[in-house]
């Protein structure tokens, strides 16, 4: 039912949303298009082996912490629903704070553990008498990533473990599976949309994320950074419009499958 | 046997440990970093406030741009969003769906590319461009289908029509029951989404790096420049005062919505 006051209530939202997101996206891809490559620019993508690189490469880091993140989280996210002892808040809490922290903090922690200066660094130099620094290597940004993820993916599986019935894995235990067999069997299907959303939650902001690598100054170029590198450094706008569109839209669909599977989502950035 | 003792759940526990070591661990090294004389040659260095300072001296305006920004981002949010989660709820259909589907498109869509997109349509537009106004944009962009989301849980929780149909047939207006009925009601979702703007406002990089002039930086501007240029004690010292002011908020933005979730659990 719609009346002329919650019309008013959506008044200040229709004219931000126009304004400020719907005509700058419009904006964006016009942009792209704009130069005289014209609709040309989305193929120039698929022939520069440089763009198709980046793309790739930005696939694979983000698949790996998407999988890497999966394991763990589902292993502590089950863990924690299960068991309930003294300072059990104290690890949620602990796995969950770095939701809010920008990805720029993120790299910093990166290099604090990992850099010339790091920890692993300090250690390796005193017990062992050699050189650890993985900071600015595939290695960091990878960790970095994981670093973001681990709590998004945790949140979403821990709601979902919440709601399994226990009943289902009393019975199969007592019909004689062990634990791994309760896991693959029971368990596991029954996460499994919570897996998938998480997973293409993990996914979607590590494929933009840009704060990160960007502290860490990789010497690969994740997608974002190459976006980033057109338009501050080569002054090449359509190209970097053209890619952001193409970015926008793969993780906007990735998150729509995801979020098909269950209702909610936690947040995208780092 | 005591089932923590088993061990399936003792390796379950060692990852559990291992995560939080490895969120913990960097977070700690940062935070002693930024207190270290020296930390180049460790804590023994001496304990010191002075690099603590030194960040003050250099970016007390960045850090207090950034709590202004994100108190007016909430401001926007409230007025936007509230009103807008309401006709939202009322609708409930699919025109309602695709709004919110819609308003959502900043939380899928990366912070780099929103940015280009602001930049492409009001670049031009100088004394818009090298205002804070600008930032604000972002980060009200941002953060709004937060607030939407948070409210609309509510709404959909409580059974808000019965409610309104009682201060209706007393002959109270639209605006009385949005005003005393809907606020009053959603004011747990109101509070929890008003944690996570100004949490997210105050930490957002993504846009705000691209929106920035130099002359509008903001906290995690502020936090990449000194990363990329400032010794390492002054880089954590910034870092420990970004946690001091991020970790209370997220202690209340815990408890908050912890508190907006049980709203029409309650028997």
């Amino acid at each position: 039912m719609r009346n002329s006051f919650t019309l008013i209530c959506t008044l200040p939202l229709a004219v931000f949303s126009l304004a400020f997101l719907a005509l700058p996206l419009v904006r964006l891809f016009t942009a792209s298009v704009g130069s005289e490559a014209g609709f040309g620019i989305y193929a120039d993508i698929l022939a520069n082996p440089r763009y198709m690189r980046s793309l790739f490469d930005t696939v694979l880091v983000s698949a790996g912490v998407t999988l890497g993140a999966l394991a763990i989280s589902t292993t502590a996210g089950l863990f924690l629903t299960r068991n309930r002892f003294p300072g059990r808040n104290l690890l949620i809490a602990t796995l969950t704070f770095p939701l809010a922290f920008p990805g720029v903090v993120i790299g910093f922690l990166i290099i604090l553990l990992g850099g010339r200066q790091g920890l692993v660094n300090d250690i390796a130099k005193e017990f062992f008498g050699t050189r650890v620094v993985f900071a600015y290597s595939v290695a960091g940004l990878f960790l970095g990533y994981l670093y973001f993820s681990i709590p998004r993916v945790l949140l979403t599986v821990m709601a979902a473990a919440e709601k399994l019935d226990p009943a289902r894995e009393e019975a199969a235990r007592s019909l004689g599976a062990g634990p791994f067999r309760v896991l693959v069997d029971v368990i596991l299907p029954g996460l499994a949309p919570a897996l998938v959303a998480a997973g293409a939650i993990a996914f979607a902001t590590a494929m933009g994320a840009f704060g990160t690598a960007f502290t860490l100054a990789t010497d690969i170029d994740v997608l974002p950074m190459t976006i980033y590198t057109e338009f501050t450094l080569s002054a090449n706008i359509a190209m970097a419009c053209a890619l952001s569109c193409v970015l926008g839209l793969v993780t906007w669909a990735l998150l729509l499958v995801g979020r098909s599977f269950t209702g909610g989502t936690v947040a995208a950035s780092g | 046997m005591n089932s923590m003792l088993k061990p399936t759940t003792l390796a379950q526990l060692a990852v559990t440990l291992a995560a939080c070591l490895f969120l913990l661990v960097p977070a700690i090294l940062s935070v002693m970093a930024g207190v270290t004389e020296n930390y180049f040659r460790g804590i023994s260095s001496g304990v010191t406030l002075r690099w603590v300072g030194e960040v003050w001296r250099l970016y007390s305006d960045s850090i207090w741009r950034s709590m202004m920004i994100a108190i007016v981002c909430l401001g926007f949010t409230l007025v936007i969003g509230v009103p807008a989660a309401y006709a939202l709820n009322r609708w409930a259909g699919r025109t309602a769906r695709v709004i919110e589907e819609f308003i959502s498109l900043p939380l899928a869509v990366p912070g780099l590319a929103l940015a280009l997109a602001l930049l492409q349509l009001y670049g031009s537009m100088k004394g818009f461009r090298i205002s804070w106004w600008f930032i604000l944009v972002g980060h009200v962009l941002y953060t709004l289908p937060f607030m939407v989301r948070s409210v609309l849980a509510v709404f959909a929780a409580i059974d808000l029509k019965t409610l309104e149909e009682g201060a209706a047939s007393l002959g109270a207006s639209s605006w009385r029951r949005f005003r005393d009925i809907a606020v009053p009601n959603a004011m747990p979702g109101i509070l929890a989404g008003s944690l996570t703007v100004v949490t997210l406002s105050i930490g957002e990089f993504n846009l705000t790096w691209m929106l920035h002039t130099p002359i509008t930086k903001t906290l995690p501007v502020g936090l990449a420049d000194s990363y990329a240029s400032m010794r390492l004690e002054i880089a954590s010292a910034y870092t420990l005062v970004f946690f001091v002011m991020i970790v209370p908020l997220l202690v209340a933005l815990q408890w908050a919505s912890t508190r907006a979730q049980t709203i029409g659990k309650r028997p």
